[in-house]
């Protein structure tokens, strides 16, 4: 990674997501190899890592019995940074995040999307250098997402390092400057999402239902790419128009539909379709 | 993965949220130890005591409930420690995820589980402290060698403390606890020395009751509060420091294999 980008590790489950940034803030220990953060090497020099890296957990883990700021001054002690720095920082988070009007609401009683943007506002208080989220949207209402997001773009801009795993394609493509595909717990693909869309779908996508006979032939003939589902074919191809205009007057049984490609479909064909549990 | 050192100063910053949680509902947590001595001194000497009479006990001639007294204590002192680092910590470490939250800061595993220790150990202290103003209610503690019973009930915090994180680090569920429970707490609750001498016990049981550790923290509680500290107390003494020095670091290895994975 390098400074003041926004790095994307996506992947299915157990694909090594959580696994690979726990090792970046000390929670797992490596298994091979050498992992360095800001030039230090995690094993030995953890502590001051730590102090530099703000970590925005998966699991909201609040302190429920007190209130959202004393859980915010409670963390800021954890770094020793001084009670009135802390109270002052503290409430221009909340400010940032837009929770300043619950302040001394106790954390039990609030939204998941509030939790949420407290966690967030909690991982800031260090001033970290490096941002860590483990899927931060997960869960959350579409509003307090694209708070989130918008919050998340801000920081970026004014130049955190932030590193996010995400199951959500959108908001990779949205928020990450480079991003990677692991698959059980290998690297798949590395590069800017619009790239990787080109590289490995092309620009258009073809979905089409109940296709007729002789479509796959069809395809074959032309060597265009597609993947079949029996009922539903996706077509992947470069400019789709001419056909597009092909396939729905001729060869489909169903709806045909022709759309932009999308980071889901370059996912989807890197890691197959099958579920993963 | 170690850090050195592992273990700063830095402790006292986990010790400083639970103070800051309990600050929240100290109220609550008043009550038991203002209650409970009451109710078994008002069981004990009223109920008791007739049938029981008088007590020998170095040497000397002493009433039933001055006997107990300092037992209450020293019960309170396990119970306040043991519970506090048992479901108390199992709660923040795997329903909370508290110490999740602080691994992720500078705060190393050692830190947070020390911290967690001398919480449970300052909470026997607050229990101690007004156990001690109730019972000195009833005359039943002498000064100024009843005060020796609050840096007591510290270290016998430490010791129960670190014996209940210890259970925390190995048992899979909470309900598990209830083995370590009754197979440590209770008999000790019983048989160490609290509601009768250990020596009315048959020799080989005596023997066992003596391995006990409240039965050695029993013995220092009652030798503060009735006046007769010599030097005889420093086995007890030794055994419960030996204990702690022993288990506290047992508690913290097994905690770093729990929570590094």
């Amino acid at each position: 990674m390098t400074a003041g980008e926004c790095f994307g590790i996506l992947g299915p489950n157990g694909a090594g997501k959580t696994s690979t940034i726990r090792m970046v803030y000390g929670f797992s220990p490596l298994t091979a190899g050498t992992l360095k953060v800001f030039g230090m090497d995690v094993g030995r020099e953890h502590r001051a890592i730590k102090a530099r890296v703000g970590v925005c957990q998966q699991e909201n883990n609040l302190d429920p019995d007190l209130t959202v700021l004393l859980n915010l001054v409670v963390f800021a002690r954890y770094y020793n940074i001084p009670l009135p720095e802390a109270r002052r920082r503290s409430l221009e988070l909340l400010k940032f995040m837009s929770l300043d009007h619950r302040e001394n609401s106790r954390a039990a009683d609030l939204s998941g999307g509030m939790v949420r943007r407290i966690v967030m506002a909690r991982a800031l208080l260090n001033r970290p250098e490096l941002l860590i989220l483990d899927e931060p949207t997960t869960g959350l209402d579409p509003q307090s997402r694209h708070l989130v997001w918008e919050r998340l773009e801000e920081l970026r801009s004014k130049g955190l390092t932030i590193l996010l795993t995400t199951h959500y394609m959108e908001e990779a493509s949205h928020l990450c400057d480079r991003l990677i595909i692991l698959d059980k717990g290998r690297l798949l693909v590395e590069g800017k999402p619009a790239e990787l869309v080109r590289r490995h779908v092309g620009r258009h996508v073809l979905e089409v239902a109940e296709p007729a006979a002789g479509l796959l032939e069809f395809l074959s003939q032309r060597s265009v790419p597609y993947e079949n589902f029996g009922h539903r074919l996706i077509v992947y191809v470069e400019d789709g128009s001419e056909l597009y205009r092909q396939i729905s007057e001729q060869r489909c049984g169903g709806v045909c539909t022709m759309r932009m490609a999308t980071l889901e479909d370059v996912f989807l064909r890197l890691t197959g379709r099958e579920l993963r549990e | 993965m170690r850090i050195y050192p592992p273990l700063s100063r830095r402790f006292i910053r986990v010790w400083q949220r639970n103070l800051t949680v309990y600050r929240q509902s100290w109220q609550v947590s008043f009550i038991p130890p203002l209650l409970e001595p009451f109710f078994y001194l008002l069981a004990f000497g009223l109920g008791l005591s007739g049938l029981v009479g008088n007590i020998r006990y170095g040497g000397e001639e002493i009433s039933y409930v001055r006997f107990i007294a300092p037992a209450l204590i020293a019960i309170t002192i396990m119970n306040s420690a043991f519970f506090e680092n048992t479901y108390g910590s199992f709660v923040r470490m795997y329903y909370q995820k508290t110490f999740d939250a602080m691994m992720a800061t500078p705060l190393t595993v050692e830190e947070i589980i020390t911290g967690e220790i001398i919480w449970g150990a300052t909470k026997a202290v607050i229990a101690t402290v007004i156990m001690m103003a109730v019972i000195s209610g009833f005359g039943l503690i002498r000064y100024p060698s009843g005060l020796l019973l609050i840096p007591l009930a510290f270290l016998g915090g430490l010791a129960f403390g670190a014996a209940g994180m210890f259970c925390t680090a190995i048992v899979p569920t909470i309900e598990l606890f209830n083995l370590p429970v009754f197979l440590f707490i209770t008999p000790m609750f019983l048989f160490g020395g609290t509601f009768f001498p250990v020596e009315n016990l048959p020799s080989g049981a005596q023997w066992i009751a003596e391995l006990l550790l409240l039965t050695h923290l029993v013995d220092l509680a009652r030798a503060c509060a009735t006046n007769r500290i010599d030097a005889s107390l420093l086995y007890s003494l030794g055994y419960l420091a030996a204990f702690t020095a022993g288990v506290f670091p047992l508690a913290l290895i097994k905690m770093r294999r729990r929570l590094i994975k």
